[in-house]
């Protein structure tokens, strides 16, 4: 029987990048908010207006193509995790799979997901190998967030940025992926959420009102809000349940797990997280300063930082865990 | 309290020591803003056990409101 793993991460962020200072120039009465660098983030890539989340995802595929040893021919099924598409219809992984050159043999998928996605998006990889003995799966997670950003809203505008992610899963002898943890609060729904652009709340006149929370951010029924003091306690209450119960069905112990890698929400929530886990600071790896918060894209870029500095070697047993926008999570373990 | 209020010191950085009392408004420490309710939340999870919500933040005013709120949530 072949096995699903992780064989190779890249990523692709877009030329225009938004530091902290050009935030401050924004929002001038900011600068005094010191509290502001435990988010850990210090500068964000943007998409142009002209640049899609396919276009990233094109982007991050290229380089991947490029730097390595694998043939588009040998891509069996690819995978499109993202929150906005070219079109209503047909699937924006069709498109990608021709503008890529990827064989007409290609199985091909969209999922709307956030940032549980790319665990949901590593499991049906794994199904694929592990039930359909396709060789080589492209798993690609393309967010381009800050265009649903109201250009007031001064607490998502310093968090979010835009990039993409591609992962090569393919099959070997080992097992590589364990056991997944999956869960939803569908109860939660309307803590992150675009309320007004979708089927249920067609966009009006009215859906770019104006709204302003108790913290002083702005946004509007047509730009993403979020509720991130609900969103943060969801985080401290959830994600340590996630990863004790991803351990327990993965059979190991927290010291034997070599790193743990979480969805890149806030650092400063990470290291509550880790402190309430008690995972010593080395064993965590984390990549936002130059990127923030990449959705469904931040679990592979850290994982892409953590193979390229050496962080993560092979036959490392890591921990991914993701949680946010459903509200719902997800956890498991990989073996590189 | 005077312990709980030390611990706001140690987290905030905008608070300079020996300005908070019992009484002192949470709102009013300077650019008050979701990170300062973030950091308060995490504090008081991770050194006393306690859960507190934003609607806890939003429904108080002083120090020794949400000192009285771990009270009665930790027993």
């Amino acid at each position: 029987m072949s096995y699903s793993y992780i064989k190779a991460v890249r990523y692709y962020l877009p030329e225009k990048v938004y530091t902290n200072e050009d935030y401050f120039r924004d929002f001038p009465e900011q600068r005094g908010n010191k509290s502001l660098k435990k988010i850990g983030v210090q500068q964000r890539s943007i998409a142009s207006a002209e640049e899609l989340t396919s276009d990233l995802g094109v982007q991050a595929s290229e380089k991947l193509f490029a730097e390595f040893p694998i043939h588009k021919n040998e891509i069996d099924f690819l995978i499109f995790c993202g929150g906005e598409r070219d079109y209503d219809f047909p699937k924006t992984s069709g498109l990608i799979q021709h503008r890529l050159g990827l064989p007409k043999r290609c199985g091909t998928i969209d999922m709307i997901d956030g940032c549980s996605g790319y665990l949901y998006g590593l499991h049906i990889a794994k199904g694929l190998i592990e039930l359909n003995e396709f060789k080589n799966i492209l798993l690609i997670n393309s967010v381009t967030t800050t265009k649903d950003l109201h250009p007031k809203d001064k607490g998502s505008r310093f968090i979010f940025g835009d990039a993409a992610a591609v992962t090569l899963i393919s099959a070997r002898e080992e097992p590589g992926m364990g056991i997944f943890e999956f869960g939803t609060d569908g109860s939660q729904y309307d803590k992150i959420i675009r309320k007004d652009g979708g089927a249920r709340h067609p966009l009006t006149a009215s859906s770019y009102t104006e709204k302003e929370d108790a913290y002083g951010n702005v946004t509007s029924d047509a730009h993403l809000y979020m509720n991130g003091v609900a969103v943060f306690n969801f985080g401290l209450h959830t994600v340590p349940q996630v990863i004790q119960s991803t351990l327990v069905k993965n059979k190991i112990s927290l010291e034997d797990v070599d790193l743990f890698i979480f969805h890149q929400a806030n650092l400063f929530l990470i290291k509550t997280i880790c402190s309430l886990l008690k995972i010593a600071d080395d064993k965590v790896f984390n990549y936002m300063e130059k990127t923030g918060n990449t959705v469904s894209a931040s679990i592979p870029i850290v994982l892409s930082e953590a193979i390229q500095s050496g962080k993560a070697k092979k036959g490392d047993k890591i921990v991914l865990c993701g949680f946010g926008v459903g509200l719902s999570w997800s956890g498991t373990l990989i073996t590189m | 309290m005077e312990d709980f209020i030390e611990k706001i010191y140690s987290v905030i950085d905008e608070i300079e020591p020996g300005t908070l009392a019992p009484d002192s408004n949470y709102r009013e420490v300077p650019h008050w803003s979701s990170m300062h309710a973030l950091i308060l939340i995490a504090m008081v999870k991770v050194d006393y056990g306690v859960t507190i919500t934003g609607e806890d933040l939003m429904t108080h005013h002083t120090l020794q409101d949400i000192y009285n709120l771990i009270l009665k949530r930790k027993i």
